[in-house]
C-alpha cells in the first residue's frame, strides 16, 4: 500500500512538473497575449492540482493535509478568475486577438482599429 | 521525484521571468507575474515539505491570496486606463 502510494505520488509529481514546463514554454513562445493566456491558464489549472496531490500523498496524517486541500481549492478557484480578469482587461484596453493573415507581423502589439 | 518537480517549477519560474522582462504590453507582464506567483506557491509548498520546514503551508496559502488580490487590483487599474488606445473614450471619437 505504501509503495503504491509512493508510485502514485511520483507519477503525479512527474506529470505536474511536465505540465508546468509546458505552460512556461507556451508563455514564452506563443504569438500574442490571448494565446499566452490560454497556455498559462490551461496548464496551470491542471499542473497545480497534480503537484499538490503528489505532495498530499507523501504527507502523514495531520492538519497540514487540510491546509494543502485548502490551497488546492483556493488555487482552483482563483486561477481561472484571474485569467478571465486579465483577458477581459486586455480586451477592454483595446488589444484584439491575433488572427493569422489579418495583422501578421504585429503579434502582441495593441492594434487600435480591429 | 520531488526534486524533479521542484526543478521543473524553477525552470518554469525562469521562463515566466523572461516573459515578464520581454513582454511587449503590460498585460503580458502581468500575466507572467501572476504565473510566477502561482509557481511560487507551488514551490513553497513542495520545497517546504522537502526541507521539512515548519508552517510552510501557511506561507503558501497567504501567498496565494496576496497573489490573487494583487493581480485583480492591477488588472482593474489597467482595464479602462490604457494610454495606448483611445477608442473606448467618447471624446476622442470625433
Amino acid at each position: 500500500m505504501n509503495v503504491m502510494l509512493s508510485w502514485l505520488s511520483d507519477a503525479f509529481l512527474l506529470v505536474g512538473g511536465f505540465l508546468c514546463i509546458t505552460g512556461g514554454i507556451g508563455l514564452l513562445r506563443m504569438p500574442d497575449f490571448f494565446s499566452r493566456v490560454h497556455a498559462a491558464g490551461v496548464t496551470e489549472t491542471l499542473a497545480a492540482p497534480l503537484l499538490l496531490f503528489g505532495l498530499l500523498l507523501q504527507m502523514e496524517w495531520s492538519l497540514d493535509m487540510v491546509k494543502v486541500l485548502l490551497i488546492l481549492v483556493f488555487v482552483l478557484a482563483t486561477n481561472p478568475t484571474a485569467t478571465h480578469a486579465m483577458a477581459k482587461a486586455t480586451l477592454h484596453g483595446g488589444t484584439r486577438p491575433w488572427v493569422k493573415g489579418k495583422n501578421e507581423g504585429k503579434a502582441g502589439e495593441a492594434s487600435s482599429n480591429p | 521525484m520531488m526534486t524533479v518537480a521542484i526543478v521543473a517549477i524553477l525552470v518554469t519560474m525562469v521562463l515566466a521571468l523572461i516573459r515578464t522582462f520581454l513582454g511587449p504590453t503590460e498585460y503580458d507582464r502581468m500575466l507572467a507575474a501572476n504565473s510566477f506567483g502561482t509557481k511560487t506557491v507551488l514551490l513553497v509548498a513542495l520545497g517546504g515539505h522537502a526541507l521539512s520546514w515548519h508552517s510552510f503551508l501557511d506561507v503558501a496559502l497567504l501567498y496565494a491570496m496576496v497573489n490573487f488580490v494583487g493581480t485583480i487590483a492591477v488588472m482593474r487599474f489597467f482595464e479602462y486606463n490604457n494610454p495606448q488606445d483611445e477608442t473606448d473614450k467618447p471624446e476622442s471619437a470625433a
